[in-house]
């Protein structure tokens, strides 16, 4: 299905005042091709712009912002608290700090290491802090470079994709398929249960693998997992498994990659703070690359991510990890959980509503995306129909690549009220008798 | 059975080129005298060793880029040398003037400024999620006040950053493999190595010591540290760093205005890295943009790390005009706003609230303070050395000394004054072959470890 391209957002030039100027006013530097062959703005700043345009049609709009998964619940006080300690000292001889060591602070790699992958024997050297997933796929692009070839799921998280053609990675656009060349699409859908059928899948270098998966809210299985780690070490590729909602699974979903036996030898695991913790301001993330992981020459991996980490970065901000630290104490986990749960009885508020409104509904259990699918329709009208009569935001599928055209994505975060607000009016909008619940069945 | 944990520390050669590539994953940047560092982890990695070749392998190719790096990264380079000194001698006081880490105290305006973000992260009111990945409005417009008055740099031409060091690489990734730069000789390494994993380079040059396809200009006391621009050969990037990281040279005023003329005829881009910008003594301009016709040709880089001591807090800014366009006319702020969208997500918030605080007038004030102090260790060094008979450069507009010991070995000097005297300091080869008998000393560390420094200069070199 050819994504809808009606209320596609163009690039363009926003803000910037640029006079068309002569040659003289010119460098002579190139462009960077690749950055051309880039469609569009990025979805979620995107996404904002359209927010914006609507209040000022709308001043008085009660705008309700589903769209960005960005936390709105306050982060725990002991958390904050340990932020606020670790600034303070850094005014004194004792507490203060300069350069941490590019990897991380050690107590916090520790603590990382046994929370998360204490029974896979992951190993503190073997995890690097970050300032967020979205900072280490990029970084993962520099390590890997121009020529390997990547696969990702379709839908998926536009950061992978972005990443991949900004470095060089891939072809042009083909605005036919919606598709980048030499980009492998796995499709996700109802029809394959939103897990790849690996039987039809080419070998790529690089597999991006996110669950629970943004935006389909589906959390792979223990089966299907383990059939990725096959395929992949069968093929000789890497998967980098994107694990960032892995404390929203309620099933028994595997939480990490490495919970599959030969994973070490074929996967590289990012995960962040953001949504576990609150942390989509602070920045806080981590990216688990295991000794085993070696590239064809046998050169391990972990070796050449440790040079990026040292030349391209210069650690996560020192307060930033003490957070961390403070998040991964019993008090501090116990706290988070508590906020996640919220989100989490948001969705399933969320749920509930599309369901009962007769929508097919998908995630919104072990994620904290709803993905609802609308038929034969093109997402970003859907986006900007609810848009313009319910005031609620949310992100249109074909953002997240062709296989998400006909489906909107639904974020959980938000304050109780406002998602029981939305799913009122949501329920206005979609429920029995009213033309646009019509024209889609 | 860990690869790692097999390897053996062995004896580290001096000399450059039997470098194998360290990795100190644990690298504790401790700053004063030395503590007895408990569990280190010092690997040595050789390729393909004997248990690797049973070992399953991806298909996956190594980054013929990467693969390209000669050495691992200088500063950690260093940390391992001084690490595996401590291991020698367990005992030593060892002074660290190496790595140019801050040691003072952040000054409390701008900590409790950080101390109340974090509170209020906690409260309805005071929470907030993702920030704008350009940095805050508040800070974008304090930065530009603060450096950019009267220079026509308006607020949305600055974008907040975690540091200098990021800010370039996410540059280089702006620029792509398809553009050549150009580096002073010597220089900070992040340039070279950033432009080598992007592809942009060729391979290592032993004889040279160059990467083949990056122009080096040399910049030595004979030129007065200012390349000799009419022997320099154009590339589409030239970086600039001044005050300068290692030699400490501040640009005059009629320097930058050559360098402006040379970039504009030749339709380059300056990178102009300001980081020192605020330790200038002279009247030098402390921005590019102090020279006109400088929006059209130049990018300015700068950082919090050397100013408010936020070495470890993370904050920068880098600073693209709306004059400043690629060969067909397209901004480059809007490709830099695209790859800091895409791939960045903003500098930490409380690191910001702490950034705002440094730009009160009591924080300019608090700051001005400790690069105060800095400066004045600063003149320690560069009167002990002097006083020994060197030949000194350095250490007016910059908190680094760059001393000359001619005919000598960089690493060479570096491992003797480390051997005898327990000092860290930078071999000047590390910043290129135009470093290459210098040695670096950074002014940064309490004053009594200075002190005790120098003292310790006098007794090897009188």
């Amino acid at each position: 299905m050819a994504c809808g391209i009606s209320l596609q957002p163009k690039m363009v030039l926003a803000s910037l005042r640029v006079r068309k100027q002569g040659n003289g006013r010119c460098t002579n530097v190139p462009r960077n091709v690749n950055l051309e062959k880039l469609q569009n703005n990025y979805l979620f700043p995107e996404i904002s712009k359209r927010e914006l345009q609507h209040l000022e049609k709308y001043p008085n709009a009660k705008v309700i912002s589903l769209g960005i998964g960005d936390t709105t619940e306050p982060i725990p006080e002991q958390i904050s608290l340990s932020m606020a300690n670790y600034a303070r000292a850094l005014s004194t001889a004792d507490g203060y700090r300069g350069y941490g060591a590019e990897q991380g602070n050690q107590a916090l790699r520790k603590a990382i290491a046994e929370t998360f992958y204490k029974d896979v024997a992951i190993k503190d050297t073997e995890v690097f802090v970050s300032d967020g997933s979205q900072c280490d796929i990029s970084r993962l692009q520099l390590l890997l470079g121009s020529k390997v070839t990547i696969a990702v799921q379709d839908p998926s998280f536009p950061g992978y994709i972005d990443s991949s053609v900004i470095i060089g990675q891939a072809g042009d656009f083909q605005d036919k398929t919606g598709k980048y060349q030499n980009i492998e699409y796995m499709q996700l859908g109802p029809q394959n249960n939103f897990f790849p059928d690996l039987t039809v899948t080419p070998r790529t270098d690089i597999i991006f693998f996110c669950s629970p998966n943004n935006p389909t809210g589906h959390a792979a299985t223990r089966k299907q997992l383990q059939q990725l780690v096959e395929f992949a070490r069968d093929n000789g590729s890497i998967i980098i498994f994107d694990s960032a909602y892995a404390a929203y699974i309620s099933d028994d979903s595997p939480k990490s990659i490495f919970e599959i036996p030969g994973a070490k030898e074929v996967a590289i695991e990012i995960s962040s703070f953001s949504k576990f913790a609150g942390f989509t301001g602070v920045r806080l993330g981590w990216t688990v690359v295991p000794e085993e992981l070696l590239f064809s020459g046998g050169f391990p991996v972990i070796h050449d991510f440790n040079r990026i980490v040292c030349t391209c970065f210069n650690g996560a901000s020192n307060i930033a990890q003490a957070g961390g630290l403070a998040c991964l104490s019993p008090e501090g986990f116990q706290a988070i959980c508590a906020v996640i749960d919220y989100y989490k009885e948001n969705a399933k508020i969320l749920v509930d509503t599309f369901a009962s409104l007769g929508l097919e509904v998908y995630g919104g259990v072990n994620a904290p995306y709803v993905w609802v699918h609308f038929p034969g329709s093109k997402s970003w009208n859907i986006f900007a129909e609810i848009l313009e009569k319910t005031h609620i935001i949310t992100v249109p599928g074909s953002g997240f690549g062709p296989g998400g055209a006909e489906y909107i994505r639904i974020s959980a975060f938000g304050k109780r009220k406002h998602i029981i607000e939305a799913s009122w009016r949501l329920e206005k909008l979609f429920s029995k008798g009213k033309p646009l619940f019509n024209c889609l069945k | 059975m860990s690869l790692m944990n097999n390897l053996s520390t062995s004896m580290i050669s001096s000399s450059s080129s039997t470098f194998l590539a360290p990795t100190s994953f644990n690298s504790s940047r401790t700053q004063s005298v030395s503590v007895p560092l408990k569990s280190i982890n010092i690997v040595k990695c050789v390729a393909t060793p004997q248990e690797q070749q049973n070992a399953y392998k991806t298909k996956v190719s190594r980054n013929a880029n990467i693969a390209k790096l000669q050495a691992g990264y200088l500063f950690p380079e260093v940390a391992r040398r001084r690490a595996a000194h401590l291991l020698k001698y367990p005992n030593a006081q060892v002074i660290s003037l190496g790595i140019g880490d801050t040691t003072e105290p952040i000054p409390d305006v701008i900590t409790s400024a950080m101390a109340k973000r974090s509170h209020a992260l906690s409260t309805l009111e005071g929470y907030s999620g993702y920030g704008a990945e350009q940095g805050e409005k508040a800070l974008r417009a304090a930065l530009a006040s603060t450096f950019y008055r009267n220079l026509g740099i308006e607020d949305d031409d600055i974008f907040v950053s975690d540091g200098a060091k990021c800010d370039i690489s996410r540059l280089q990734v702006v620029f792509g493999s398809n553009v050549t730069m150009a580096v002073q000789d010597p220089s900070y390494p992040a340039y070279v190595d950033s432009s080598v994993i992007m592809g942009q380079t060729r391979q290592f040059q032993k004889d040279v010591e160059k990467y083949g396809n990056i122009e080096y200009m040399r910049c030595t006391p004979e030129n007065g540290f200012f390349p000799v621009l009419s022997k320099v050969a154009r590339t589409d990037i030239i970086f600039f760093c001044s005050p300068n990281n290692p030699t400490g040279a501040a640009a005059t005023r009629e320097q930058l205005t050559r360098l402006v003329k040379f970039a504009k005829d030749n339709g380059s881009i300056i990178v102009y890295d300001s980081a020192y910008a605020m330790y200038m003594s002279d009247d030098n301009p402390r921005s590019i943009f102090e020279i006109p016709g400088a929006k059209e040709v130049a990018i300015e880089t700068a950082s919090f790390s050397k100013y408010a001591g936020f070495t470890g807090v993370r904050l920068g800014w880098t600073v693209i005009p709306k004059q400043l366009l690629f060969s067909d006319g397209f901004p480059v702020a809007k490709d830099f706003n695209r790859i800091v969208c895409t791939c960045f997500n903003g500098a930490s918030n409380i690191a910001q609230a702490g950034g705002l605080a440094c730009l009160s007038s009591e924080g300019l004030e608090a700051m001005q303070e400790v690069i105060g102090f800095y400066k004045e260790n600063t003149k320690i060094i560069v009167e002990t050395f002097n006083s020994l008979g060197f030949k000194v450069y350095g250490g007016k507009n910059a908190p680094y000394v760059w001393v000359h010991f001619p005919g000598r070995s960089s690493w060479d000097v570096f491992s003797e004054i480390l051997e005898k005297t327990h000092i860290v300091t930078t071999p000047g080869s590390g910043f290129g072959p135009g470093g290459e008998g210098f040695i670096r000393v950074s002014a940064f560390g309490h004053r009594e470890n200075v002190l005790e420094a120098c003292r310790r200069f006098k007794q090897l070199y009188n």
